[in-house]
């Protein structure tokens, strides 16, 4: 069983299509949809969290590359700019699975992308433009 | 050592003893947190004998913030009526080449609130940033030509070298304590200038370094004072007056530290010397731009009084926690409990029985580091103390 978090970009053709249906039905593949944002005639964007074997897994990403379907891990997706980050913490309590987060010795903040599910809430929390969400 | 007031003969007397100290290179520097320590385990009468100076520090947005430019006149000369910095409006009424940016001057095209809320990516402080980071300023200039100053129209490029004078001059900074905000009656987000606040007090934000912030270790203006050397935005500044909204009669606890926003100081540099490490451009989602500043203040050990109040900690500096979804802009004055900063800086406070995590505007970790720069600084002799000419008011 393998795991990965990927944000899927679809083409508006695409975003009537039963995309997830698909990959739970012919490719037995477990979804958890973190974030679903679709606007109708023009993309889809689909943060998930997806699990199967490394066969199903292979086909069901297969099946999303035929559709045109781009497909990003999700930790390219959000960045978070250290040079940036003045360590202030106003991004803390926005932060619902603490990806973003402050070790309180030496009062610095730290960035755990494998924690992110891109919700974006930290983004506008930032006085500073340290955090960004690459389309 | 007892002098107490900063002015007085005998408080003269040991700072030029500190400042003789520091020049040979002897002087027991520390910062505010290692007070703290010391203290603890010496006393307050042994530490007041061994140490000379406690170094402080605050790296938050200051928006009462600006610069006074004189940008060098053209040839043939304007003089210069309104003017823009990458597109930013600098007041221009004063004299031919001299203009004054303020850090929350938005660009006129700037979408301000209307798609709510609104982004405010650049502005006055983020011109301040780049100018002082080196880095190419685009100034434009109009005006209606007079015989001394013919020309009507400069575009011209500057940049911190260029330009004659560039001071920054802050007429409030280093405020002594403030809020905690919470978002108590409204039913969605809101955005202040204390950051993003959810509803049902989903947060609660703060904005002081607390143990480390420059008028919390001298709540009563012992030493800061009017003519004191500062660290301002990485390069030297000065005290020059209380600064605006300066208030020192507010409800103080048995260790004379003001339980809710207080003192203020005016502030004063050359911009020429600072560094955009300590001068951050500054975007507050829904509410507009300003600038962030680094300011470290030293502390002579004057008496034991000021050894006392230099090893204040965070559990013992206490503030009001304020609604602002209806109290705040409505004017009306109301607490929902005080807090000290030891809770704020754990990350949880407790406010109607509720644990809400907290935020902060202001960077403990920055305020940190620049007393400890003001702390080496001091040590290597590169930093005296200067003479204040004149107290702020205490109140007293």
């Amino acid at each position: 069983m393998i795991r990965k978090r990927v944000v899927l970009t679809f083409p508006h053709e695409v975003v009537s299509q039963p995309v997830v249906y698909h990959l739970v039905k012919d490719y037995n593949l477990m979804i958890n949809i973190l974030r679903a944002r679709v606007t109708p005639q023009e993309q889809g964007r689909l943060v998930v969290e997806i699990s199967g074997s490394k066969k199903e897994m292979e086909a069901g990403m297969n099946y999303l590359a035929e559709l045109n379907i781009d497909i990003q891990p999700l930790a390219q997706d959000i960045k978070w700019h250290e040079s940036k980050c003045v360590h202030c913490t106003a991004c803390i309590p926005h932060c619902p699975t603490n990806a973003i987060f402050l070790n309180r010795d030496t009062m610095k903040v730290s960035f755990d992308k494998q924690k992110c599910i891109a919700c974006e809430l930290c983004i506008p929390a930032c006085p500073y433009q340290a955090i960004e969400i690459v389309i | 050592m007892f002098a107490t007031s900063c002015v007085t003969v005998s408080c003269e007397f040991y700072r030029r003893l500190i400042n003789q100290r520091i020049r040979r290179g002897e002087a027991v520097v520390v910062t505010a947190e290692e007070i703290i320590d010391i203290v603890e385990e010496k006393g307050i009468k042994k530490a007041a004998k061994e140490v000379d100076v406690v170094t402080t520090g605050t790296f938050a947005p200051m928006c009462s913030s600006g610069a006074f430019i004189n940008f060098k006149n053209s040839k043939p000369k304007i003089k210069a009526q309104k003017v823009w910095l990458n597109g930013i409006n600098a007041y221009a009424g004063l004299a031919a080449a001299d203009i004054y940016l303020g850090v929350t001057e938005l660009p006129d095209e700037d979408l301000l609130n209307k798609v709510f809320p609104g982004s405010f990516k650049y502005g006055g402080g983020h011109v301040i940033e780049d100018l002082v980071a080196g880095k190419p300023i685009k100034l434009r200039a109009i005006s209606y030509g007079t015989d001394c100053y013919p020309k009507k129209e400069l575009k011209t490029v500057i940049d911190i070298k260029s330009v004659n004078q560039a001071i920054l001059t802050n007429p409030r900074n280093a405020y002594q304590n403030y809020n905690v905000a919470i978002n108590k009656y409204s039913d969605r987000n809101i955005y202040t200038y204390m950051g993003i606040l959810k509803p049902n007090i989903g947060n609660a934000n703060y904005c002081s370094a607390g143990q480390l912030s420059p008028l919390l270790n001298d709540p009563l203006y012992k030493t800061i004072g009017i003519g004191t050397k500062i660290f301002l935005g990485g390069g030297e500044g000065f005290v020059y007056w209380e600064g605006t909204q300066h208030n020192p009669r507010v409800k103080r606890g048995t260790n004379s530290v003001v339980r809710a926003p207080a003192g203020t100081l005016a502030v004063v540099g050359d911009l020429k010397g600072m560094s955009s490490e300590w001068l951050k451009g500054t975007s507050i989602t829904g509410y507009g731009v300003t600038l962030t500043i680094g300011i470290g203040i030293p502390i002579p050990i004057l008496s034991e009084d000021i050894v006392k109040y230099t090893a204040v900690k965070d559990e013992d500096i206490y503030t009001q926690i304020v609604d602002y979804s209806k109290d705040y802009p409505n004017g009306v004055n109301k607490s929902y409990g005080e807090v000290n900063y030891k809770q704020l800086r754990d990350g949880h406070i407790e406010i109607e029985g509720k644990q809400v995590p907290t935020g902060a505007l202001s960077s403990y970790n920055k305020a940190r580091e620049i007393a400890k720069i003001l702390k080496d600084k001091i040590k290597k002799g590169r930093f005296e103390l200067a003479k204040p000419v004149k107290s702020l008011s205490s109140g007293e």
